[in-house]
């Protein structure tokens, strides 16, 4: 029985799914028609639908998170920034530079490319200040986090640009005759190919040995520079696809509030992933469990009462329990605490 | 025997004095460029201080945990709770304006207590431990009142509009009247602030300890300095710190709500590197952070006077400011690693 | 002058044991007054387990320290304590602030007050003094980390002799100076030692003993072999007590090596050479060679290992692989050439700790393959399958993490990596350390079969025995330099012992 109950509790991704099955019980306490579907003109309604919803830039993000945290044991804190970098140039692109246009003046794809560009290139200005440079990856990044909505500002002159197009809203809403909204197949879509990819290359394998020991896998020849570049980099072009979502839903791209706050909840996504903050190995299930669990988490405490506002203390506290948790002096305390406590036993035993 | 003494390159001084140099070359091209608009006046170098009193003294506490290494992101977000509870504690609560001010510095304290714990003995990482400091101070702020909060305690509001004139300085403006240059309070306690954590680091065993341990950890710990005591009450100073930064910034403001000091840290950050301040720690003064401050007073002040240019500027010319500083440090650390090889 | 000195420090029966390992074992060990004494020994010897043992680092198990002055029996329980009964370290890596002035980095933690706050004046005065009385004279208000090592040692030796001037412990102090810099540590010794305070001196230069020092305390394997005056131990002696053999005793062993390595070179170096580590050294290497690299532990064995295979980018000569001059950016560079390298700190180097055995093991040849063409799981599972039957890895299964592998494991583990690569010229940096005697024959035949088949091999190994069974040729490190080749007849135990010792005597 023992040995059983070990082999749960090891399992990876234990921590996260028993985090995301408690949320979910508390919102089914909640909210009695929480799991609720009803369908209406082709199109399906609910909580739960809400939910993997909006979830769907954080998912996508914390796909990226990951794969920064895996190698470089850092952070990338300007992600929500790079969000509305992205959708700032793509609606300028759209819109011509007007402030509001009720029809496309350049090629929608070409908006989508410009974002996916802006988003890359914000990555790589990240990964090469710290894999070149060497640069603490929080200090580094911190550059984008402060100056990326001034820039986002800039490009849209300072004004929320309005892009009133029907097939704008597509990617942000449902495409006519699809049951469900698209953000739900893009974050879906992303982590397939990004697991994927990581799975049939080597490209898994060597950013957790980069994370792990990177002298050690220097003599083996991996490159260790050019992986921590790519994994920022392509944590920036994830940032500028959540930016694409999010300026869909809203069909502006408005610099101050696209991408708020979702830094944190990226990284907490991470931790409660069961994905240590200390590089190494990874799994991009558990972030996107962890992803779920958040905005799952996000819809109680809202029902709860509590404001948009509000909410990040409670995610703070939940940050520091799981820090704390995974913190070599914790565990250290806790061992040597239960020896004593073991040793106590066997004392009054005897 | 003689020892050839090297010809020491000291990086302090070398981007003290850039950094200084970069406050006068500008603050003297803006006497130029807008010499019609009354930029050469005195009062506008005072508003420099004015303005940025608070700033002057978070930017201090900062330098002090960058010493150490360490980091502190919640500053902001700090000074809005702070705000926000003097608000309330003083028009919703009843409370005293000293009463009030008290309870905020024990608070920094207590803050500053629980952040330091986590760095120092928890051995957590100084960014998570005061992003979730951040996250948890601007929810409180939400917490005690969704609204905007005005103060309107008689004591309080003497204490933010008292002006203290200068003996100097005074002329007869083209409409006759006189106008002297003034100060408030909040300036004279900023500069205290400053004069006595600048003795602090210099003069007591405690501020050396500081530079000591963010020199190197393990000759500090091999040295017998208590290195995870000093790195506790670095990170309460801070905490107090912020708290006085926090009245003051509310002696400017007069009132207290959600959206408020947001982008403080960041302005913080840049002010301290911008004077000298190594990310990498061990090297830090709080007079070099002081002039990184006033070098931002003076982009706003900048942009004021040009009129079209938007805020946003603002932050961008100090994002590229703390991108050229912090590469530059990079590189002086690898130039002096190449070197001792 | 003899007459003059009186036992300062004596340690008697000291017993240090850690799980699975007896580090020292009833070790003596004796300081006098104004004597330089230095502490020898190979690779776990005990050494550096039996000065923490002294300053606190570590508790002993069983034995009494004494120092002059008290009474009973001494036990410190950190240096802190150590430092305030007056006994002080200076590590290799000096351990000051090189943010701090260098007054500073002397006087923190009890500095000068007046009124109060900190005296800068009167610390910088004593500061100087204090350097001045070991004839140093530098400016002492400028940041340690100004100066060179060289100087930033005396000043970490300064503070050591101000806080407590009964013994001091030098611990590998000339590992990163120059000729230069090591007479000028040694004129500050001879002053130190003429004020009376007894130094111990722990090194592995054999010249720098026999210039400085007056006695020598030899260990091997966690037992003390001896202590000598340095006077009546010549250099061959200390060497054969270091190694553990006994100089009447040196049966010849033969070669097993059956073939003949060919004609041609495969590498060949013409004065190439790292600064710091290793001398510009010429070496040639012929296909189906096995070349070993014999000398004492930081003689620069392991260092010419990774010069040639890149790890540390050569700063002069050249080196020519196959007849072309070739120079690697990167280790995948010489993997490309069909080099292999197993590293000598398996721990930090080596494996990759949370990986499984399987990863570890396909790891270096799936780099080599690129990052596109993943090895598929079958062919992983029958690779590793493969060498963990060849090489007997004990591990409950493929996927278990590499981290839960004992030392010995580990160790095959990445063996059996490099193997798979297929390498043409396989560097093997002490293979058999940590490895059950067993495991370690097997090791000697599988070094003979691949020089059977045409792979070049380096064999560093600190047991001269297994060198002389496997290898063709011995090429002789020390000090940080090669300094003799020997094959054939030449190659012998005793020639070998000398060439390391070197010297007149």
């Amino acid at each position: 029985m023992n040995e059983k109950l070990k082999r749960i509790t090891h399992y990876r991704l234990f921590l996260p799914l028993i985090c995301l099955a408690l949320v979910l019980l508390v919102n089914m306490i909640k909210t009695p028609t929480f799991f609720h579907l009803s369908i209406k003109n082709g199109v399906l309604y609910g909580y739960t639908v809400d939910v993997v919803n909006r979830a769907s830039e954080l998912v996508i993000l914390a796909v990226g998170m990951t794969l920064v945290v895996a190698s470089s044991a850092g952070t990338d804190i300007s992600v929500g920034a790079v969000m509305a970098v992205a959708g700032a140039v793509c609606c300028y692109i759209l819109s011509g530079g007007a402030v509001s246009v009720n029809e496309y003046h350049a090629p929608w794809i070409l908006g989508l490319l410009a974002a996916l560009v802006a988003g890359t290139v914000c990555g790589a200005w990240n990964g090469f200040l710290v894999s070149r440079m060497k640069i603490q990856p929080m200090v580094a990044t911190l550059i984008l986090f402060t100056a990326g909505r001034g820039i986002a500002q800039l490009i849209t002159k300072g004004q929320i640009t309005y892009i009133r197009v029907e097939s704008f809203k597509l990617l942000g809403a449902n495409i006519p005759g699809i049951p469900l909204p698209t953000p739900i197949f893009i974050a879906i879509i992303v982590v397939l190919i990004t697991s994927i990819v990581l799975k049939k290359t080597a490209l898994g394998l060597y950013i957790e040995a980069v994370g792990i020991n990177p002298t050690a896998s220097r003599n083996v020849g991996i490159k260790s520079k050019q992986i921590i570049f790519f994994t920022y980099t392509f944590c920036g072009l994830l940032a500028g696809i959540a930016g694409m979502i999010a300026t869909s839903r809203i069909y502006s791209a408005d610099a101050n509030n696209i991408g708020l706050n979702m830094e944190l909840d990226a990284i907490l996504a991470v931790a409660l992933g069961g994905n240590s903050l200390g590089g190494g190995k990874f799994s991009i299930s558990g972030s996107v469990i962890g992803a779920y669990t958040i905005q799952a988490l996000t819809t109680t405490l809202y029902a709860m009462g509590v404001s948009a506002d509000q909410i990040p203390v409670y995610k703070a506290i939940v940050v520091v329990i799981i820090v704390t948790l995974q913190s070599e002096e914790f565990n250290r305390y806790m061992r040597k605490f239960s020896a004593r406590f073991a040793a106590r036993k066997a004392e009054v035993a005897k | 025997m003689k020892l050839r003494r090297e010809k020491a390159f000291n990086e302090t001084t070398f981007l003290l004095t850039i950094t200084i140099t970069l406050f006068f070359a500008m603050y003297i091209a803006g006497m130029i460029v807008f010499k019609n608009n009354g930029f050469a006046r005195l009062q506008v170098f005072l508003n420099l201080f004015i303005s940025n009193a608070s700033l002057i003294v978070i930017a201090a506490g900062m330098t002090v945990v960058m010493i150490t290494g360490g980091i502190d992101i919640s500053v902001g977000s700090f000074v809005a709770m702070s705000c926000m509870m003097l608000a309330h504690m003083m028009e919703r609560s009843g409370y005293g304006a000293i009463h009030s001010v008290l309870i905020v510095l024990l608070t920094g304290i207590v803050f500053g207590f629980v952040q330091g714990y986590l760095v120092s003995y928890l051995k957590i990482q100084p960014f998570i431990v005061t992003l979730a400091g951040m996250f948890f101070a601007r929810g409180m702020t939400a917490i005690i009142s969704q609204d905007m909060i005005s103060i309107k305690n008689p004591m309080f509001l003497s204490w933010a509009t008292h002006k203290i004139y200068l003996p100097f300085g005074g002329y007869t403006n083209r409409k006759g009247v006189l106008v002297i240059p003034y100060i408030y309070p909040t300036v004279i306690i900023a500069l205290i602030a400053l004069v006595v954590i600048w003795a602090l680091l210099r003069y007591t065993k405690f501020g050396r300890r500081i530079y000591a341990i963010g020199g190197s950890e393990t000759s500090a710990l091999l040295m017998g300095l208590n290195v995870r005591r000093t790195r506790l009450f670095a990170y309460i100073l801070d905490g107090f710190l912020c708290a006085i930064g926090g009245i003051l910034f509310c002696l400017n403001t007069c009132s207290g709500f959600v959206e408020q000091a947001k982008g403080l840290e960041m302005e913080a950050i840049a002010g301290a590197v911008i004077g000298g301040t190594l990310l990498t720690g061990g090297v830090g003064n709080v007079f070099g952070s002081l002039f990184g401050v006033l070098i931002k007073g003076t982009i706003e002040t900048f942009i004021t006077f040009q009129g079209t240019l938007s805020s946003w500027w603002t932050r961008i010319t100090i994002a590229a400011l703390l991108a050229f500083f912090i590469i530059l440090q990079s590189l002086l650390a690898s130039s002096k690693l190449k070197k001792r090889r | 002058m003899e007459e003059h000195q009186h036992v300062v420090l004596t340690m008697r029966g000291i017993c240090k044991s850690f799980p699975g390992v007896k580090a020292l074992q009833d070790v003596d060990f004796t300081l006098r007054t104004g004597e330089i004494h230095a502490l020898m020994g190979e690779n776990g010897a005990g050494k550096s387990t039996l000065i923490k043992v002294l300053t606190g680092v570590y508790e002993l198990d069983k034995g009494e320290i004494r120092l002059e002055g008290i009474d009973h029996p001494i036990v410190n329980r950190s240096p802190e304590e150590a430092q305030s009964k007056g006994i002080s370290t200076v590590y290799q890596e000096v351990n000051l602030c090189p943010n701090l002035s260098v007054a500073e980095n002397i006087y923190i933690g009890r500095e000068p007050k007046k009124f109060g706050r900190i005296d800068w004046k009167t610390m910088n005065r004593l500061g100087a003094e204090l350097l001045k009385s070991l004839d140093i004279d530098v400016d002492v208000t400028v940041p340690l980390g100004h100066y060179s090592i060289a100087l930033q040692q005396m000043v970490a030796i300064a503070r050591a002799v101000d806080m407590s001037a009964k013994v001091l412990i030098l611990d590998e102090p000339t590992s990163s100076l120059d000729e230069l810099e090591v007479e000028k540590l040694f004129t500050v010794m001879r002053k130190l030692k003429g004020q009376g305070v007894g130094i111990i001196f722990v090194t592995h230069f054999l010249e720098q003993v026999y210039e400085v020092c007056d006695r020598i305390t030899v260990l091997r394997n966690g037992q003390l072999v001896g202590e000598y005056p340095v006077a009546q131990l010549p250099r061959l002696q200390l060497v054969a007590k270091m190694m553990g053999k006994d100089f009447d005793d040196l049966a010849s062993i033969k070669s097993l090596r059956k073939h003949t390595p060919a004609e041609d070179v495969v590498i060949s170096t013409e004065r190439l050479g790292h600064s710091g580590t290793i001398k510009p050294f010429d070496l040639q290497i012929q296909k189906g060679q096995v070349v070993g690299l014999a000398g004492l532990l930081g003689s620069g064995r392991s260092e010419l290992a990774r010069c040639i295979y890149g790890t540390d980018r050569p700063d002069s000569g050249k080196l020519h692989v196959d007849g072309r001059e070739f120079a690697a950016s990167h280790p995948i560079d010489s993997m490309h050439a069909g080099m292999a390298y197993l590293p000598e700190d398996r721990k930090n180097e080596g494996i990759i700790a949370d990986l499984s055995v399987r990863e570890n093991i396909m790891i270096a040849l799936q780099a080599k393959r690129g990052v596109f063409k993943l090895l598929s799981r079958k062919e992983q599972e029958e690779f590793t399958d493969k060498y963990i039957d060849l090489l007997q890895i004990k591990t409950s299964d493929r996927d278990a993490p590499v981290k839960s592998l004992s030392g010995g494991n580990q160790q095959k583990v990445i063996l059996g990596r490099w193997l798979l690569t297929e390498p043409d010229f396989f560097i093997l940096d002490e293979p058999t350390r940590g490895i059950d005697v067993g495991t370690k024959t097997e090791i000697q035949k599988l070094v003979l079969q691949l020089a059977d088949q045409g792979t070049s091999v380096m064999f560093i190994s600190s047991e001269i025995d297994e060198m002389l069974r496997t290898c063709d040729k011995m090429e002789v490190l020390r000090d940080g330099a090669k300094v003799a080749e020997l094959d054939g007849d030449r190659m012998s135990q005793e020639s070998i012992m000398a060439s390391i010792a070197g010297g007149e005597r």
